[in-house]
């Protein structure tokens, strides 16, 4: 288990119907690859967040598979069509199980 | 100047493997795109991929891949020891088909980037970046 995985994500507060926002969002997580050894030689098990996915009101935004290679503490920057006031739900699954959650909400003026 | 048959032979082996390990790395992401397009042919334009070309610390490179349209776009270091990267999925509301994120890099290698089109078929682009230290730890 990672501990202290902690995600942060910025979302305007605001936004006109139809407008495109710019989603940030950084997890802190280790992310081991599966390829570093320890100090006596023994290989560090992968433990990675292997998906990461944004819903807006049920419907898909975007949706990662995540590999080894992302770097530790997972950065995405994407951009996102706000059509109604509503909430954006991001996911992280971790390869022990742990889901991640964090929901931000919008409102259309 | 002169060789025993010794190190003539072992010469000639370690240039064998030098021109069979790269092949094998590419095969495995030749094999990983043909799973990716279903075997499709890869138009040269229609994806952007931008990777700076010299990265100080192979820990985290940062990259974006855009490409107007796309359903799909799928990341590949073509020189880690597990080339994939990572698969960016768009649905119905993403406003741009493009997305930024760190990356790590064994060392300097070409980061490739292949997207299933709006119309279903694929393009390609790849970018050269210089590792200066590596990171995959060892």
């Amino acid at each position: 288990m990672a501990s202290g995985v902690k995600p942060r994500v910025k979302v305007p507060g605001k936004a006109s119907a139809g407008e495109a926002v710019t989603i940030k969002t950084l997890i802190s997580h280790p992310m081991e690859s599966g390829q570093r050894k320890d100090s006596s030689g023994n290989t560090i098990p992968r433990s990675i967040i292997n998906r990461f996915t944004c819903d807006f009101n049920g419907e898909n935004v975007v949706d990662v598979t995540m590999e080894p290679a992302i770097s530790t503490n997972p950065y995405f920057q994407f951009e996102a069509t706000v059509p109604e006031t509503g909430d954006f739900k991001f996911t992280w699954y971790d390869d022990d199980g742990s889901v991640y959650e964090e929901t931000k909400s919008v409102t259309v003026a | 100047m002169h060789f025993t048959r010794r190190e003539t032979l072992a010469m000639g082996a370690g240039a064998a493997l030098l021109t069979v390990l790269p092949f094998r790395a590419n095969a495995a992401v030749d094999d990983l795109i043909a799973e990716f397009t279903g075997g499709a042919e890869l138009a040269d334009a229609g994806v952007d991929l931008t990777a700076p070309e010299i990265a100080e610390n192979g820990n985290t490179v940062p990259i974006e891949v855009s490409a107007p349209g796309a359903t799909a776009i799928m990341v590949l270091a073509a020189g880690n020891p597990t080339p994939p990267v990572a698969t960016f999925n768009f649905g119905h509301l993403a406003a741009s088909q493009s997305a930024s994120t760190r990356i790590r890099l064994a060392g300097t290698q070409d980061v490739i980037a292949v997207a299933q089109l709006a119309d279903g078929s694929f393009a390609r682009e790849s970018k050269t970046v210089k590792v200066t230290i590596g990171g995959c730890g060892g």
